[in-house]
């Protein structure tokens, strides 16, 4: 086994550090009792996580972005796992045209889409709505999912699939029974890392979501382009506990680096 | 036989009908949109006119910030390159428990909110922050970084480099170590090593990281939003000032139709770019 030497490991310890200071400074100033972004040095409070719970904005902001990543999380899952059944199990025309446009937000920026959701709910008079804002989303989301739904497909092994229907078990018997057990972590790792992408999304977002349905990075994205205090920092300090809750579920589930870097 | 084509087009048909709807519909309208003209009085009318791109392609003002986007996004790139192609061959060479843990610690901070990054480097580069701070320390005096376009390429460097560390990483688990460990012994030096060995393999995994960044960091908002300020506009954050601000909407849709066909462009310009080695590989 090749060691790495002195000078790449401390190459590695700046990149890490460049990686972590900005998350860390954010969870330090976000306990300071002070009125100023400073880091505490003697004390420690609370004042600002208190604010944020006291700020309705920032909660009606909070509550919109959970419901929208989990309803557009769930019907990305509804949409995904049919559309890569017949992408992987089937050939037929437009097979790959098909995949194509399932797979196309991912090449278009998201700064196009948000333009183009706005032209399209101000023409059909949509703006401003949140079952459309959660259509927009799964837009953007399907994508994540589909190819993890693909790769578990593509994994799985099909003799116990033909096993159950030599058993006499009817096609919807042998998906619900047989295949859907199997690419579970697929699929729940696909609904975890949609509901991640929805709940971070800005990009587009801010294009298509009005005062009541505005999301939380919205919302913080206002705040923070008017006024710099530290319940910005209190906010962003949950929202790193948060990630850091679900990156911990996703690892149990399905294994962190399997999702991020998609080695198989 | 039948059954065979019917199957999967039901199995598909609610997705296609909602991407169809929502992804091809739309941006044909925003392409309609941008050849419509605009007055500022009246608004959208119904009218067909190129003014918008010409104005957009000839104004100083907007090649300036589409220049600017291209430079800071082409320096981004390259950082980015600079930086996670080493780191990623740091950690490949890394043993078990270290490996992931920092693998996680580089790729993880991917899944927290663009704009809490963002607000966390305006926190550390302001003129109080971290970094002035450790500057006055060893006795430089404080040097404005916020809102300059330095801030904007930390920042950038910050969010894209996972999206370069994962390509390489990918390229380099496919490279078997005892291969350099042969060139070594056939007395090939560490540099020669890496360079004829272990940089072909990974330069696809390099040029794909460089796309994604590339393509990222040009069309990025949050981060020219909250560190460049008012004045240091890049792509998204003029669009987003002519639709919001300006409410000229057609002249926004141009400049969004033209980051488009840039992302589409260089995207294709890959696909060249692999198949030719592709052939080139089998010769």
């Amino acid at each position: 086994m090749q060691k790495n030497g002195p000078v790449a490991l401390l190459f590695h310890a700046l990149v890490v550090a460049f990686v972590l200071a900005p998350l860390v400074v954010i969870c330090l100033v976000a306990f300071t009792p002070e009125n100023t972004l400073t880091m505490p040095t003697t004390a420690f409070s609370l004042r600002w996580f208190r604010a944020v719970f006291e700020h309705p904005d920032f909660v009606t902001a909070f509550g919109n972005s959970l419901w929208l990543a989990t309803i557009a999380a769930s019907i990305s899952v509804a949409i995904a796992v049919p559309a890569g059944l017949a992408i992987d199990r089937y050939r037929f025309p437009g097979r790959d045209a098909l995949n194509g446009l399932f797979l196309s937000p991912l090449i278009i920026p998201h700064l196009v889409l948000g333009v183009a959701f706005l032209r399209l709910f101000a023409l059909i008079g949509a703006t401003g709505s949140f079952a459309w804002l959660v259509l927009s989303h799964v837009i953007i989301v399907t994508p994540y999912v589909l190819r993890l739904v693909l790769a578990a497909l593509s994994g799985l092994d099909r003799s116990a699939e033909q096993a159950a229907m030599t058993l006499g078990a009817s096609r919807f018997t042998v998906f619900r029974r047989v295949t859907a057990p199997m690419i579970l972590p697929g699929i729940s790792g696909g609904w975890l890392i949609a509901f991640i992408n929805s709940f971070d999304e800005l990009t587009m977002s801010i294009f298509v979501t009005s005062p009541a349905t505005v999301t939380l990075p919205v919302r913080m994205y206002m705040y923070a382009t008017e006024s710099i205090d530290p319940m910005m920092a209190a906010v962003s300090a949950l929202m790193i506990a948060l990630t850091a809750l679900a990156m911990l579920a996703l690892d149990r589930v399905f294994g962190l680096d399997k999702i991020l870097v998609g080695e198989k | 036989m039948n059954r065979s084509v019917a199957t999967p087009l039901m199995l598909a048909s609610p997705g296609a009908v909602l991407f169809a709807g929502l992804v091809i519909v739309p941006l044909v309208l925003t392409l309609i949109l941008s050849f419509l003209a605009y007055d500022h009085g009246t608004g959208i009318k119904d009218s067909w006119t190129l003014a918008h791109y010409m104005h957009v392609l000839s104004d100083s003002y907007y090649l300036g910030i589409f220049w600017r986007t291209l430079r800071l996004a082409a320096l981004t790139t390259l950082i980015c390159a600079l930086i996670g192609a080493p780191e990623a061959y740091i950690l490949s060479r890394m043993r078990s428990p270290w490996r992931s843990v920092f693998l996680l610690v580089i790729i993880g901070p991917l899944l927290v909110s663009v704009v809490v990054r963002a607000f966390g480097w305006s926190m550390l580069l302001g003129s109080t922050g971290l970094v002035n701070a450790a500057l006055a320390a060893v006795g430089l005096g404080p040097v404005r970084l916020l809102y300059t376009e330095t801030a904007i390429v930390i920042a950038l460097v910050h969010v894209m480099l996972p999206f370069m560390v994962i390509p390489v990483w990918t390229a380099l688990q496919k490279l078997d170590p005892m291969v350099e460990a042969a060139a070594w012994t056939l007395g090939a030096s560490r540099f020669s090593a890496l360079r004829r060995v272990v940089m072909p393999q990974v330069s696809m995994g390099l040029l794909s990281g460089s796309l994604i960044v590339f393509g990222l960091s040009a069309s990025a908002f949050a981060i020219p939003g909250l560190l460049g300020g008012r004045r240091l506009k890049m792509a998204a954050t003029l669009v987003y000032d002519e639709y919001m601000h300006e409410l000229n909407w057609p002249l926004g849709a141009a400049i969004a139709i033209l980051v488009l066909v840039a992302n589409l462009v260089i995207m294709l310009a890959y696909n060249r770019a692999v198949e030719a080695r592709a052939r080139r590989m089998l010769g």
